[in-house]
């Protein structure tokens, strides 16, 4: 069972002899992203014909742009997730590092190209993300306690010690950056316009960077075994505390660019506005099948999950639904997803004891 | 406490004082008092004025119940290497129905009867809520195998929805005088009402714990699932029955915080999440279960508390700066803990000669 677990990689081993394409199908049927595919058509077509709204071309761009700040967190989530942690702390973390970032652009008079503020807030957030790795790779307590702590300690220090206050005029290249569209569309009946920003760029190159360092480096091979089963990794020769230590590090940097891309899209820096998210963030990313003990995931379910709740969140409106009932669907969707992934981890396992 | 519990053959020695076999019995629980009392002297020494005012202390006995009672819960929860991260949500659902149901029963006009039938009707209505939310709980986490931290996260989510349809996110005023006249009563015009039912519950929490099969059966829980399981425990109803107690008591949190801010609103005590872990971790509670003492989260709520006051006491440090207090005690109660550095003062105790 360790070994097994450790060696596990995000899609299901594959069964016994069987045609290239029905063992695809088969296997496709037991995946969560299949299902959680099939949810977001139902839903859609539910709310096309309540709305009519729905395949509008501005409406499916207005729900990729949505995705952008949720889906580059999820991506860090996910990687803490399957190594078998959690974290909460990643709005406070991505909060504080921007915050710092911009108050010292703007103090500056700051007036260069975008990719400093990138860069400064990226350091910034491995260095708090560091601050992370440090307690999670030393100490046995589970990690959302010590998360839970980190992100007080990071709210406390930006509205604290930082004493922080809205700031209404960021950067100018910032501003740009964050209005600048990389195409827009027009409802053909309604005539509204959506744009989908150029920071949907860095929402695909996170997604293609976390890819390619969990399908194809040893690093992300130990991400997986840590979460599969820390002492079977150890054993199989993972550096399992230097491995935690750094994946916390790069998560920082990940959330914090997701807090850049924020502030960048509003125009102005709010000081508060992603505290709050972690809950969210974290629902998508175990709607989309990562497994909350670890080991199994895939990015793929990462971006489905994170899809679905940007729907839930944006059709409510469409569909003349108040918005309060948002917590509701939001809690109901979590219960249930996990609920379904639970039941299916519990019967795999069983599954792997028989056949053992 | 008479009993000498010590494994050293030398424990025995008569020169030693109850503080001293209190200290050794459980040193985490002397840690916190030492701490709390180094802190009562330094408020006491540096801001003696409002530190000895009657109004300090009043206030604080209203304010700690209602954190209090859900760090109870959460405690119990954690004792079987649980979390119950919904308490809040509950409380606040709690409050909301409460303040609904007695609004369509009580006409505002206040009585002697309509007092009682309102401590009814309170008591009755939290207890059915808690319950339920409980149950809902324990259910999800027995029954389906899902990890408490998500089955709480998502009840958060949903109980806390549920609190935000009911009123439409608006603030449930206008409860019944009478309710608030036994709730937020203070008998002999010190003693708050909300200290009262924190007391209640803690000595009836601590009752089921230490006196009935219930409190061994959860450690055990939370020590080896294993082991509790082909011992013969039911596991599921055990921990149904532990999520329900959870509940029971946020819901008890939440009648203190309808008597305090005498509203009701679906997003009250939004940072109490954290605290609540804060405080059972702080209390001695091992979050990966099977250890943890009644005693020592009544401490640290109690330190807390007198933190928090003491710091309301500074007009200079801004609020903003409790979460950076917070989180910081929470890392260094947690790294101390891990790194189990033993005390120095330990050294110099008579009879601790281990090894």
């Amino acid at each position: 069972m360790s070994t097994a677990s450790a060696a596990s990689t995000p899609t299901r081993a594959p069964r016994a002899a069987a045609g290239p394409l029905s063992k695809w199908t088969g296997r496709l049927w037991r995946t969560n992203e299949f299902w959680v595919f099939v949810v977001i058509i139902v839903l859609a077509l539910v709310i096309q014909v309540r709305s009519g709204q729905f395949f509008t071309a501005n409406n499916l761009v207005d729900i990729a742009g949505a995705m952008v700040v949720p889906g580059i967190f999820a991506v860090g989530a996910h990687l803490v997730i399957v190594s078998g942690g959690i974290d909460v702390s990643f709005p406070a973390l991505a909060s504080l590092a921007v915050y710092a970032t911009t108050r010292v652009l703007v103090d500056s008079g700051f007036a260069g190209p975008v990719i400093v503020p990138f860069a400064i807030a990226m350091c910034l957030g491995a260095l708090l993300g560091a601050f992370n790795g440090v307690f999670t790779a030393r100490l046995t307590v589970p990690t959302l306690i010590i998360t839970l702590g980190t992100a007080n300690v990071f709210s406390g220090v930006m509205q604290g010690a930082l004493n922080s206050v809205q700031i209404p005029n960021i950067p100018q290249s910032m501003a740009a950056f964050g209005a600048a569209e990389l195409f827009e569309a027009t409802n053909t009946t309604s005539g509204l316009r959506s744009v989908l920003p150029m920071s949907f760029l860095l929402l695909v190159a996170v997604v293609a960077g976390a890819w390619f360092l969990t399908r194809r480096t040893m690093f992300g091979r130990g991400i997986f075994a840590i979460g599969g089963d820390e002492a079977a990794a150890e054993r199989a020769g993972f550096k399992v505390k230097r491995i935690r230590f750094w994946l916390y590090v790069l998560v920082g940097v990940i959330a914090a660019i997701a807090g850049m891309v924020r502030t960048c899209a509003m125009g102005q820096m709010h000081p508060t506005n992603l505290l709050g998210m972690e809950m969210m963030v974290i629902a998508a990313v175990v709607l989309g099948g990562t497994a909350i003990t670890g080991g199994t995931g895939s990015l793929t379910g990462v971006m489905l999950g994170t899809a679905l709740i940007v729907i839930v969140q944006n059709s409510m409106i469409l569909t003349g639904i108040p918005t309060f009932w948002q917590g509701f669907a939001l809690g109901l969707l979590i219960i249930v997803g996990t609920g379904v992934s639970a039941v299916q981890v519990a019967r795999s396992r069983g599954r792997r004891i028989t056949a053992a | 406490m008479e009993t000498s519990t010590s494994k050293s053959p030398r424990a025995a020695s008569p020169s030693r004082t109850q503080a001293l076999r209190f200290w050794e019995r459980d040193p985490w629980s002397a840690r916190l008092v030492v701490v709390m009392i180094a802190l009562l002297i330094f408020f006491a020494a540096v801001r003696p004025q409002a530190f000895f005012s009657g109004r300090t202390w009043t206030s604080m006995a209203v304010q700690f119940p209602e954190f209090g009672l859900m760090a109870l819960g959460v405690m119990v929860t954690m004792f079987t290497a649980g979390i119950d991260l919904s308490v809040v949500a509950i409380a606040n659902v709690t409050a909301i129905c409460t303040a609904l149901t007695l609004r369509a029963v009580l006409t505002p006009e206040v009585s002697a009867t309509n007092s009682l039938m309102a401590v009814a009707i309170a008591l009755g209505t939290a207890l059915v809520v808690g319950i339920v939310c409980g149950a809902i709980n324990g259910l999800l986490i027995a029954k389906l195998k899902i990890p408490a931290i998500l089955a709480t996260l998502g009840t958060l989510e949903l109980f806390g929805g549920i609190a935000i349809v009911l009123t439409g996110g608006k603030p449930v005023s206008g409860v019944p005088k009478a309710y608030g006249a036994v709730f937020a009563a203070k008998i002999g015009g010190v003693v708050p009402m909300a200290l009262i039912v924190f007391i209640l519950c803690a000595l009836v929490a601590g009752a089921l714990l230490a006196l009935t099969s219930f409190g061994k059966e959860i450690l055990m829980l939370g020590t080896n699932e294993t082991a509790a399981r082909f011992s013969g425990m039911k596991i599921s109803s055990l921990l149904v029955r532990t999520y329900v107690m959870s509940g029971v008591l946020a819901a008890m949190a939440g009648l203190v915080m309808l008597a305090n801010y005498n509203s009701a609103k679906a997003d009250y005590g939004a940072t109490y999440t954290l605290l609540t872990v804060l405080i059972v971790v702080l209390g001695g509670v091992n979050p990966n279960g099977g250890k943890g003492r009644l005693l020592g989260v009544l401490l640290s709520i109690l330190m807390l508390q007198v933190l928090s006051s003491g710091l309301n006491m500074f007009s200079g440090i801004s609020n903003f700066y409790r979460p950076l207090i917070w989180g910081a005690v929470l890392l260094f109660v947690i790294t101390v803990n891990e790194m189990n550095i033993r005390n120095p003062l330990e050294r110099f105790l008579p009879g601790r000669n281990k090894s």
